[in-house]
C-alpha cells in the first residue's frame, strides 16, 4: 500500500499543521511545570551561507552562495549570515564576501549580518552594504589564539574599535562567545569566563550575544546552565541568544545540541541559531562536523506550536540547493526523511 | 538530588569537606546570597576534576584523560540539575538494547547466527540486562530472523539479562517456549490501517491473538511486553489520535502486559505531540510499565526522550549504532543509537549502568560485518577522537 509522497497534504505537513493549528499549540502543553516558559515565537539565526560554507573545500561559486541566500530569505528566514570580511588568506571560500553583498544587500524582510573581525574588515562591510556585523571572540585564550591570531583582551580591543564605529553609523553588532562550554586545547571553560567576555561583548554595545558551544561537549546537565545563570545574573538585559557551533567530536554533538536547544528553549531563550541542511564545521579540528540543521530544529518548533514563520518545504529546498550543489547529502534527518517517505508497507 | 549525593560521595572519597551545592534558579526564584562565592566553588569542582581526570568514580571507564570524559565527569558532579527543565529526571534508566531483533531484522544480507551471537554476548557484557534477542514470526515475511530457534539456543544461558523474543502468535509463542525463551513480546498497532498493513489483521484481530499468547505466557509465568507502533503518527492516516493508543495500551495492559512499549514508528513525533500522547496513556496505565521507543527518522528522538524522562517515564529502547533504519522512508534512521541516549543520560547525571566503551564495541563490531558506518553520532565522534588524538 503505497502513499503519496511526503508532499501530499495528507501526511507530514498534516501532522505539523495539525499540531499547530488544532487549537492546542503552546498553550496545549504547558500544563506541565517545565514547559512553562517555553517562547510563543522563535526567532532563527540561519548561519547556513557563512558558518556552513566557509569550511568547504570546494570554492561555492557566488551565485550559488546568492541563491542560497534568496531561497533561505523567502523561506521566511528573517537573519540569515551572509558572509564574512575576513582576510581571504585565512578564509579563502569566502573571499567573494564583497560581491556576495553587492548580491544581497538590498533583500527586503530580512536581515544580513556579516561577520568582521577588526576595523578594516567592517570598513569593507558597510563599503559593500552591509547594514549588520557581528563580532567573534573566545572565552578561551588558547582559542582565541589559534583561532584569530590573538589574546582575548587583544580582540575585545579590536572590537570595541568595530562597535564604536557601527553606533557612529547605527549598525547593529551581535557578538558570538566561541568556546562557551569547552575548548578543545583547554579543556573545561569556567562559566565566569564566558560571562566576562558576554558582559564586555554586551557592554561595548553588542545587541545580541551567541553563545557557542564550539566544540560541542555540552549537555543539559552541564555547565551551560550555570553560564546562563551567570550571564542573567551579570548581564542585565541579555537577549540571550545562544548558538550550537559543534565541531571537533561533533556528529554526536550535533545531536546533542539539538536537546540543548530545546532545553534553552524550556528556559525561555527564544532565539536559535541554525545552519540550513546542518552544514559547518570548525577548521580546527579534525573529523568536524554538524552544525544543527535549521530543517530539523523548525520541525521540532512547528510540532511544539512554537512560530517561527519559517516554512519548512521552501527551506527543505535550499537545503535541497546547496547539498545538490555540495555533492553530498543533507545533514538534516527531517531533510532526508521529508525526501524520502514513500509509506511502502513492509514489514516493521 | 543526585548529582548532589555524588559530588558528597566524591568528597568523601577524596578525604575533602564537600561542596556547598549551588541552587542555581534560572529565570526566578530565590538567588543565592554569595553567589560568586558559590560560583567559585563550582568552578573550582570543574577545574579540580579536569586536572585530576583519575578521580572518576562514577563508572566511566574511560580512562583516555581528553577532555570529553572529563566533560561528562563534571556534567555529573558539578551541581545538582535544580534548573526546573531537569529536576524531575528519574535516578535511573533502564535500555532495552532492541539491536538484535528491531535492528538487524530489516537488513537485506542474512547475518550469520554466530555474529548476532557474538553481538548479543557483547552487549550484554556493556551492562544491558534487557536486549531483545529475536523474533518467533514466520521466515516467510522476516527471513533475516529465520534461525530465532539456533539463536535462541546459543543463548539461552547467558546469565545477567533478560531476552524478549517477538511472538506473534501462540504458534509463535510455543515455539518460543521450547527453545527456552523467558520472555515474550507482542506487537499491536495504534492505528487500524497499519495494523493491517504490517501484520495483516485489524487492531481487535491483533488483540484477540495476543490475549491467547498473553493467556499462554501467564499459565507459564511468562512476562509479555507489548509493543504499540504508530502511537504519534501513521505512514497512511497520518496523526493517531492519543486516544487510540490510550485504549490499545489499556487493553495490553488488561491482557496482562508486563511493560508497554510506545513506538513513534515513523519518527514524526515531537515534544508537542508526544506530550498528549503520554498523558492520555498514563492515564490509563501505571507510567513505570510504560516505556518509549522514539525513531529518528526526523532527528526528534533525544529531545522526544528527554521529554519523557521528565513525564516520569524511566525505559528507553534504543538500538545499538542506530540499527534498523526506518521502513517507510528509504536511507532515513530508523531507531535512536543506544550509544547516543547512553551519552546524553550520562551527561544528565542519569544512570544507566551501561559502560559506554563496551556498548562501543559491540556497535563496532557489528557495524564492521554490516560493512557501513555507524549511525551512532556518539560512537562516530569518540572513535574519531582516539584516531585523532591530537585536537
Amino acid at each position: 500500500m503505497k502513499c503519496g509522497h511526503v508532499c501530499d497534504s495528507r501526511y507530514l505537513p498534516d501532522l505539523q499543521y495539525r499540531s499547530k493549528c488544532n487549537g492546542r499549540g503552546v498553550r496545549g502543553i504547558t500544563n506541565k511545570p517545565f514547559l512553562k516558559d517555553i517562547p510563543k515565537f522563535v526567532k532563527m539565526v540561519e548561519v547556513g551561507p557563512r558558518d556552513g560554507l566557509q569550511n568547504e573545500k570546494n570554492i561555492v561559486p557566488t551565485s550559488v552562495k546568492v541563491e542560497l541566500i534568496r531561497r533561505l530569505v523567502s523561506s521566511g528566514l528573517t537573519v540569515v549570515e551572509a558572509t564574512s570580511f575576513v582576510s581571504p588568506k585565512w578564509v579563502p571560500q569566502l573571499a567573494d564576501a564583497k560581491d556576495v553583498m553587492k548580491a544581497v544587500h538590498n533583500m527586503e524582510d530580512a536581515r544580513l549580518p556579516v561577520l568582521t573581525p577588526n576595523l578594516k574588515g567592517f570598513e569593507a562591510a558597510v563599503a559593500a552594504g552591509a547594514k549588520e556585523v557581528a563580532v567573534f571572540a573566545s572565552a578561551s585564550d588558547s582559542f582565541s589564539k589559534s583561532n584569530i591570531n590573538c589574546s582575548i583582551e587583544e580582540s575585545l580591543v579590536r572590537y570595541r574599535a568595530v562597535c564604536a564605529a557601527a553606533k557612529e553609523l547605527s549598525v547593529p553588532v551581535r557578538g558570538y562567545v566561541s568556546c562557551a562550554v569547552g575548548c578543545p586545547v583547554e579543556g573545561a571553560i569556567p562559566p565566569s569566563k564566558v560571562a566576562y567576555v558576554a558582559k564586555e561583548l554586551y557592554n561595548m554595545g553588542c545587541f545580541e550575544i551567541s553563545l557557542a558551544d564550539t566544540i560541542g561537549v555540552g549537555t543539559p546537565g552541564n555547565t551551560l546552565q550555570s553560564t546562563l545563570s551567570l550571564l542573567r545574573n551579570k548581564v542585565c538585559g541579555l537577549s540571550g541568544a545562544k548558538k550550537k557551533k559543534v565541531c571537533g567530536l561533533s556528529r554526536k554533538q550535533s545531536l546533542l545540541a539539538f536537546v540543548l536547544r530545546f532545553c534553552f528553549l524550556l528556559m525561555g531563550i527564544s532565539t536559535v541559531d541554525s545552519s540550513v541542511a546542518g552544514l559547518g564545521g570548525c577548521p580546527y579540528a579534525k573529523g568536524a562536523s554538524g552544525n544543527v540543521a535549521t530543517e530539523d530544529v523548525v520541525y521540532m518548533l512547528n510540532g511544539l506550536g512554537v512560530k517561527t514563520n519559517v516554512d519548512l518545504a521552501k527551506l527543505k529546498l535550499a537545503g535541497d540547493f546547496i547539498s545538490d550543489h555540495l555533492g553530498r547529502q543533507s545533514g538534516s534527518k527531517t531533510a532526508i526523511a521529508l525526501g524520502r517517505v514513500t509509506a511502502d508497507a513492509s514489514k516493521i | 538530588m543526585i548529582a548532589a549525593r555524588r559530588v558528597d560521595k566524591i568528597s568523601r572519597m577524596k578525604g575533602t569537606p564537600a561542596l556547598k551545592v549551588v541552587t542555581t534558579v534560572i529565570g526566578g526564584g530565590a538567588s543565592p546570597s554569595s553567589s560568586s562565592l558559590k560560583a567559585l566553588n563550582k568552578e573550582s569542582l570543574l577545574w579540580r576534576e579536569f586536572l585530576y581526570p583519575k578521580n572518576w568514580l562514577l563508572g566511566n571507564n574511560n580512562r583516555d584523560p581528553g577532555y570529553s570524559s572529563t566533560y561528562h565527569y563534571s556534567s555529573i558532579c558539578n551541581h545538582r540539575p535544580t534548573n526546573k527543565v531537569l529536576r524531575n529526571l528519574p535516578g535511573y534508566v533502564k535500555i532495552v538494547e532492541v539491536g538484535p531483533r528491531d535492528g538487524l531484522q530489516n537488513e537485506k544480507e542474512i547475518v550469520p547466527t554466530t555474529v548476532k551471537v557474538q553481538l548479543i554476548k557483547m552487549l550484554v557484557s556493556s551492562g544491558l540486562t534487557v536486549v531483545e534477542a529475536t523474533s518467533f514470526v514466520s521466515p516467510k515475511w522476516v527471513p533475516q530472523l529465520a534461525d530465532a530457534k539456533d539463536v535462541m539456543d546459543a543463548i539461552r544461558n547467558i546469565q545477567g539479562a533478560r531476552f524478549p523474543v517477538l511472538t506473534p502468535n501462540l504458534k509463535g509463542f510455543e515455539a518460543a517456549v521450547a527453545v527456552g525463551a523467558k520472555e515474550v513480546a507482542i506487537f499491536a498497532s495504534a492505528s487500524e490501517t497499519f495494523s493491517k498493513s504490517n501484520i495483516n489483521c485489524s487492531i481487535e484481530d491483533s488483540l484477540a491473538r495476543y490475549r491467547d499468547v498473553a493467556s499462554a505466557a501467564r499459565e507459564l509465568s511468562l512476562p509479555v511486553r507489548g509493543y504499540i507502533s504508530c502511537v504519534v503518527g501513521c505512514p497512511v492516516e497520518g496523526m493517531v489520535p492519543p486516544s487510540k493508543v490510550a485504549y490499545v495500551a489499556k487493553q495490553l495492559f488488561d491482557m496482562g502486559c508486563s511493560e508497554i512499549s510506545l513506538g513513534d514508528t515513523i519518527g514524526v513525533g515531537t515534544p508537542g505531540t508526544v506530550i498528549p500522547m503520554l498523558e492520555n496513556v498514563i492515564h490509563v496505565v501505571p507510567i513505570d510499565k510504560l516505556a518509549v521507543h522514539f525513531h529518528d527518522t526526523y532527528g526528534q528522538a533525544l529531545s522526544n526522550i528527554l521529554i519523557s524522562l521528565q513525564m516520569g517515564i524511566s525505559t528507553v529502547d534504543s538500538s545499538v549504532s542506530g540499527l534498523g533504519g526506518c521502513p517507510y522512508a528509504k536511507g532515513a534512521s530508523g531507531n535512536v543509537a543506544t550509544e547516543d541516549v547512553v551519552y546524553m543520560l550520562n551527561g544528565l547525571g542519569v544512570e544507566t549502568r551501561v559502560d559506554l566503551e563496551k556498548l562501543m564495541l559491540a556497535g563496532d563490531f557489528i557495524c564492521k560485518h554490516l560493512g557501513r558506518a555507524s549511525s551512532s553520532k556518539t560512537a562516530v565522534a569518540l572513535s574519531s577522537k582516539k584516531a585523532n588524538s591530537k585536537l
